[in-house]
């Protein structure tokens, strides 16, 4: 059965990714995402249905929706995060600059270094603010303290937490408070220069003030990075998204720019989610 | 109506029982206010019987150093209790057990903490399951039982190898006792690495690391101070093992660092002076608070050592 939904799959990749070559040459790598047909099983719970999606390079895409709807779970499928779940299968593809990740042969260690990833709740290593940020890099192989200097403050400024913490890098990062871990968790992303930075619900865990500097970040992390960002949160997705896809039941319901999904969503059970009727 | 009333009169019951519940709850209440103190009697058993051993092996330690010199006794590397010049010298009996510990640790170590790096990070639920439990069949089996397999089984084996060994030799029972302490570590590490937020680990592998990069540069880190602590747990079980060694590497109280001879240790001094016939008040009979003395001095030592080392290399999470 699995193997058939593999045939099946690598039969896809194949046209996919002629189809993808030429869709690049087109649109001169703009989609830096694109989801065809994309169905993933928890064992037997049906969790994303015939998804298809193309994200955008350097813009922020929110993903909103009610609890359980499989924001979080597409969004751990971008990085593959998801196959942590044990039995977890997919179909379909999902190309990132024009390859399948889902296939087999990719590498997935150097899927997660070109595409970051900020958790729900903060979760910087038990280590100091300094060895947090230098922890990519090393495992990527670059030791020069100078290098490594360099990159820790950059890192920290483009998380604009380097104020904060530039006299105290060698303390614990558990010393910090809920917002400023979860900026050092940004930073800890940028250290490795990725190509696309992925927020699952980044602020639901931080008080408002917290939450309005990381929604002030994202705003500027959006020259260089693409960022996705799962929220539940409608005002946020308003706020900062140029684009918002909202899932329903493991299906998109609707994706547009944001705009006209808050002002004019084509969909009833858009307006009905987004009026605060459900969810 | 009836229903009504009917109800009305359960509610004045019940009050009525509450009432007379609370006349009754007096004794209770004094009870109440004895329970801790109970309890603090029964908690205060194991720091008194702490205390009671130390008062035991010191007072007559005492008496032991008054015939023999302390100084003597740590340094003197020969050890002639029986003899008619006796002499008590406590570095073989040291030699021995640090030798047979470190044997001990070369085999328990890596193998405990292999097997819970393998237990936390890579085995199945299913698995697990079935190992962890194997596992600690292994830490059931009585001491003694090992000291026989050691003596029986395993110095043949090593000395079909390696025709130089003796037939009672400590390297030997070091083997066993290591394979004995294998579970202890092995369990503990596993339940400190478990312990570690899955968090961490996907953070780790969000940042394109993998598995084993995970594990050897935030789980292990991270879960440190309960590692070291199963490790000195386990150095304190190999110190105060006492069978293994007795059978397995006889009585000879040579002072050498050659594992192929036989060599005494604290412990299995203290099961032939106690078992042989000591008379009381006898210089050998007092040797034997002395040496048990110092044996929970260095269990002592270690104990403290590993609270030291926890805390200072403890990553908090």
């Amino acid at each position: 059965m699995s193997t058939l939904a593999n045939n099946k799959m690598k039969v896809q990749v194949k046209s996919k990714q002629d189809e993808e070559t030429e869709a690049a040459t087109v649109e001169s790598g703009k989609i830096v995402y694109d989801t065809k047909d994309l169905n993933l099983w928890y064992s037997e719970t049906h969790a994303l249905k015939d998804i298809n999606l193309e994200i955008n390079e350097k813009e922020v895409t929110a993903i909103i929706g009610p609890s359980g709807c499989g924001k979080s779970t597409y969004i751990k499928t971008l990085n593959r995060m998801v196959e942590l779940v044990p039995g977890v299968r997919t179909t379909g593809t999902i190309a990132y600059k024009g390859k399948n990740i889902l296939d087999r042969s990719f590498k997935v260690e150097d899927l997660r270094t070109q595409v970051g990833m900020v958790f729900q709740k903060p979760n910087p290593f038990p280590k100091s603010i300094y060895e947090n940020i230098t922890y990519g890099p090393k495992i990527h192989g670059i030791r020069n303290k100078k290098i490594l200097d360099e990159i820790v403050e950059n890192s920290l400024r483009g998380a604009y937490i380097w104020d904060e913490v530039k006299d105290r890098l060698n303390e614990n990062a558990y010393g910090l408070s809920g917002g400023q871990q979860q900026r050092l968790c940004i930073a800890r992303a940028l250290a490795v220069q990725p190509d696309v930075i992925l927020m699952d619900e980044p602020t639901s865990a931080l008080d408002p003030k917290s939450t309005l500097k990381i929604e002030e970040l994202v705003q500027d992390l959006k020259k260089e990075y693409s960022l996705i960002i799962v929220t539940h949160n409608m005002q946020q997705a308003a706020r900062i998204s140029d684009k918002t896809a909202f899932f329903l039941n493991g299906e998109v319901v609707e994706y547009d720019k944001t705009n006209t999904i808050f002002t004019n969503p084509s969909d009833s059970r858009t307006e009905d989610y987004i009026s605060g009727r459900f969810g | 109506m009836s229903k009504n009333s009917e109800a009305k009169k359960e509610a004045v019951n019940v009050s009525e029982m509450i009432a007379q519940n609370k006349k009754k709850k007096n004794i209770s209440n004094l009870f109440e206010k004895l329970i801790p103190t109970i309890l603090f009697l029964l908690a205060s058993i194991t720091i008194l019987t702490t205390l009671g051993i130390l008062y035991t092996l010191l007072s007559q330690a005492i008496e032991f150093f008054k015939r023999v010199p302390i100084w003597e006794f740590f340094t003197g590397t020969v050890l002639k209790p029986l003899s008619q010049n006796p002499e008590f010298g406590l570095l073989p009996l040291i030699n021995g057990t640090i030798i047979s510990t470190i044997i001990a640790m070369f085999v328990a170590g890596p193998i405990g903490l292999m097997s819970a790096i393998y237990l936390s990070e890579y085995a199945s639920d299913r698995v697990r399951r079935i190992l962890k439990p194997l596992l600690e069949i292994l830490a059931g089996i009585p001491t003694i039982v090992y000291g026989f397999f050691a003596f029986t089984f395993v110095t043949p084996i090593i000395r079909a190898i390696w025709p130089e060994v003796e037939a009672t030799n400590i390297l030997s029972p070091g083997l066993v006792m290591g394979v004995m302490i294998i579970p202890m570590i092995a369990s503990l590490s596993e339940d400190a690495m478990t312990s570690v937020p899955n968090a961490m680990r996907e953070g780790s592998l969000a940042m394109g690391a993998t598995k084993l990069e995970t594990t050897l540069k935030v789980v292990i880190p991270a879960a440190f101070s309960g590692i070291i602590a199963s490790f000195v747990l386990g150095i304190s079980r190999a110190i105060g093992e006492t069978m293994i060694v007795t059978i397995a590497s006889g009585s000879s109280k040579n002072f050498t660092f050659d594992i192929t001879q036989s060599m005494q240790t604290m412990t299995a001094y203290i099961v032939e002076v106690a078992g042989g016939e000591a008379p009381a008040g006898s210089t050998i009979y007092y040797s034997l608070y002395a040496v048990a003395l110092t044996l929970f001095v260095f269990t002592l030592t270690m104990n403290l050592l590993a609270r030291y080392i926890s805390r200072k290399f403890r990553e908090e999470y």
